[in-house]
């Protein structure tokens, strides 16, 4: 199966005056549909790896190819708008937007699109609410919701795109357990429904375990890649 | 267009102590802007309506001094029928004479009119404030300084003489006060046959001639000119008040001053206010950009914010400096209640208001506006 993505010989270097160099000829490929963890130590180059995946980040050196395009040769706009259509992001922090409810956070993906809410994308809001359980909290500003809620509503807002990639920087590192882990449920339910390929880092093993494929990194390098049944 | 509106708008409204700030700052200064070109404008042509709204403001003579003019009717003619922009035309016969009543003689001015006609220049019907205008040959109605002077009365019979011995007599049938001294105490006004008697003449000495746009005497004034022949002078007000008009001037400029302070100081208050809260909505900014929102969008949702906040701002500001301006015309008075300086509202002055106000805001919004797009979203997710 040809991968969803791939990172080829992926240096990171930060500073220009003081150079630090986080990550070293890297290379990963991922194929669609999987649930990947990334673990490793604090400082390892998890963080830096994904938002150079999402391209949030330019690797210094070596390539990034979503679906098969090389995206260091796109332009600022079109690589915003693969950004739209093909990645959702989940952060350790939820960043919705405060000015905004929960329902218009979670459509705010699709008004980014510029086009008329369809009656369908509507429809499809109000059930990824459902999935992640918000629906008494809908119409609640942002800020008007516990953390678990507020995590919830940005994984609903990660998917509501229906992006082929979902990365999320450990998204539940703010939770208790149990919210932690009814979250990772989740995910694992909407991997499943929606066949999008995930891509999670962690710091919890127990967690890596249930994924499909864990990853650990140490000093910018891959250390272990283990696929698991 | 529609998302970074819809964006702009929202977190104006969710900032509201914010907007109400700006807000007031785009209201106040665009009222004070207002307001002072109003009453500057309000000053000026009421200072020009009482120097010039009841003279001559150009006038067609003889090229020597109180000279002839012949064949008026003719000339009148060809002026209104092929000059524009003039409003009132007005022969007059006016020349110096002595006046004696038994003893006393006093030098004075016959200013002989049809008085149809200069009644839309001196409107001397509502000035005369005991008698009445002259109606048949032989009456005059006579300045309300040189009848105290001479302690006349009406019904007085004057003796009207010069040294080229022209002579007559006339009789008084009311008393004006037109409102500048020296004139009050020097004319004396007739129907243009009356004075063509004393002086035994037909012809007159001037054309007066009132125009809509006073400024443009000067041009108006060469149009003229060009359809008469040489024998005649024209004259325009601009040339005899040449002061007046750099005193307009000075004015003119100091009062666009103080309008352009008081807008730039707007625009800086909004751009530092707009700027900051770039700095407040960073996660915001951030976050969208990685949802996908384009730099171009991300700095339209500033832009709008300043434009909407320019419309409303404009709106306020302007409702405003109204209000400003009746009010002082009600409580600014005169002892007689009339308002120290009328103020007339200029409809194109109030729309170039509004547009500044809004041109300003958008403009403020340009710094903040290119900050945000300028940001970049790992900035705001590597630091949290
Ligand atoms: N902007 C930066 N400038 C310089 N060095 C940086 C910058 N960001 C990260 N680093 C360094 O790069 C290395 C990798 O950081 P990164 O955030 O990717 O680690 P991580 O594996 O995500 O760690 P954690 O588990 O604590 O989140 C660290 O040594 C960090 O100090
Ligand atoms: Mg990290």
């Amino acid at each position: 199966m040809d991968s969803i993505l791939t990172l080829e010989n992926i240096d990171k270097v930060y500073g220009s005056k003081i150079k630090t160099q986080v990550i070293f000829d890297l290379n990963l490929s991922f194929q669609p549909g999987t649930f990947n963890s990334i673990i490793g130590q604090s400082g390892s180059g998890k963080s830096t790896l994904l938002n150079i995946m999402g391209t949030l980040d330019k690797p210094t050196k070596g390539k990034v190819l979503v679906e098969g395009r090389d995206t260091g040769a796109l332009k600022k706009n079109d690589l915003a708008k693969l950004r739209n259509e093909a990645i959702g992001f989940v952060f350790q922090f939820h960043y919705l937007l405060p000015e905004f409810t929960t329902l218009e956070n979670i459509l705010m993906p699709q008004w980014v699109k510029n086009k008329r809410i369809e009656p369908e994308i509507q429809r499809r809001a109000e059930e990824l609410i459902e999935v992640v359980g918000l629906e008494k909290v809908k119409n609640n500003l942002a800020t008007d919701m516990s953390g678990g809620q507020q995590q919830r509503a940005a994984i609903a807002r990660a998917l509501m795109n229906r992006p082929r990639i979902l990365l999320a920087d450990e998204p539940t590192g703010n939770l208790d357990s149990e919210t932690s882990n009814s979250i990772y449920r989740l995910l694992k339910d909407i991997n499943k429904e929606f066949q999008s390929t995930f891509i999670v880092i962690t710091h919890d093993k127990k967690i890596a375990e249930r994924t499909d494929r864990i990853i650990e990194l140490k000093d910018g390098k891959v250390y272990t890649d283990v696929t698991q049944k | 267009m529609k998302f970074p509106f819809r964006i702009a708008w929202r977190f104006l409204k969710s900032g509201k102590g914010q907007t109400i700030l700006i807000l007031s700052g785009i209201a106040i200064g665009i009222s004070v802007q207002v307001f002072i070109g109003l009453l500057i404008q309000g000053l000026q042509s009421s200072l020009v309506d009482s120097t010039i709204g009841n003279a001559s403001q150009i006038t067609v003579e003889s090229q020597e001094n109180n000279g002839e003019i012949f064949n008026y009717q003719e000339k009148e003619e060809v002026i209104g029928n092929n000059v524009e922009g003039i409003t009132e035309m007005s022969p007059t016969l006016t020349l110096p004479a002595f006046i004696s009543l038994e003893e006393e003689a006093e030098s004075a001015l016959i200013r002989g009119f049809d008085l149809e006609k200069a009644e839309g220049i001196y409107g001397f019907r509502e000035k005369i404030i005991t008698g009445r205008l002259p109606e048949n040959s032989a009456e005059v109605a006579v300045g309300i300084g040189l009848a105290e002077n001479l302690e006349l009365e009406i019904g007085d019979t004057l003796e009207v003489f010069n040294f080229e011995g022209d002579q007559g007599e006339v009789v008084i049938a009311g008393f004006f006060d037109i409102g500048v001294t020296n004139l009050n105490e020097s004319w004396i006004v007739s129907e243009i046959e009356t004075a063509q008697s004393i002086f035994q003449r037909d012809s007159i000495t001037a054309i007066e001639i009132q125009v809509e746009k006073v400024f443009e005497a000067d041009r108006i004034g060469e149009e003229v000119q060009a359809l008469l022949d040489d024998d005649v002078k024209v004259t325009n007000w601009k040339d005899a008040n040449q002061d007046l008009l750099s005193g307009l001037q000075g004015q003119d400029i100091s009062s666009i001053m103080i309008q352009i302070f008081v807008v730039v100081a707007v625009v800086l208050g909004i751009s530092s206010v707009l700027a900051i809260s770039v700095l407040q909505r960073s996660k915001q900014i951030g976050i969208l950009k990685a949802m996908g929102v384009n730099d171009r969008s991300a700095s339209l949702i500033f832009l709008f914010q300043g434009l909407i906040l320019g419309i409303i701002g404009g709106f306020i500001g302007i409702a405003l400096g109204l209000g400003l301006s009746y009010s002082f015309m009600i409580f600014a008075t005169n002892p007689d209640g009339s308002p120290v300086v009328e103020i007339v509202i200029n409809y194109n002055f109030i729309a170039l208001s509004f547009l500044i106000a809004v041109a300003a805001s958008t403009l403020a919004a340009l710094i903040p506006a290119k900050k945000s797009s300028k940001l970049q979203p790992i900035e705001v997710i590597r630091n949290g």
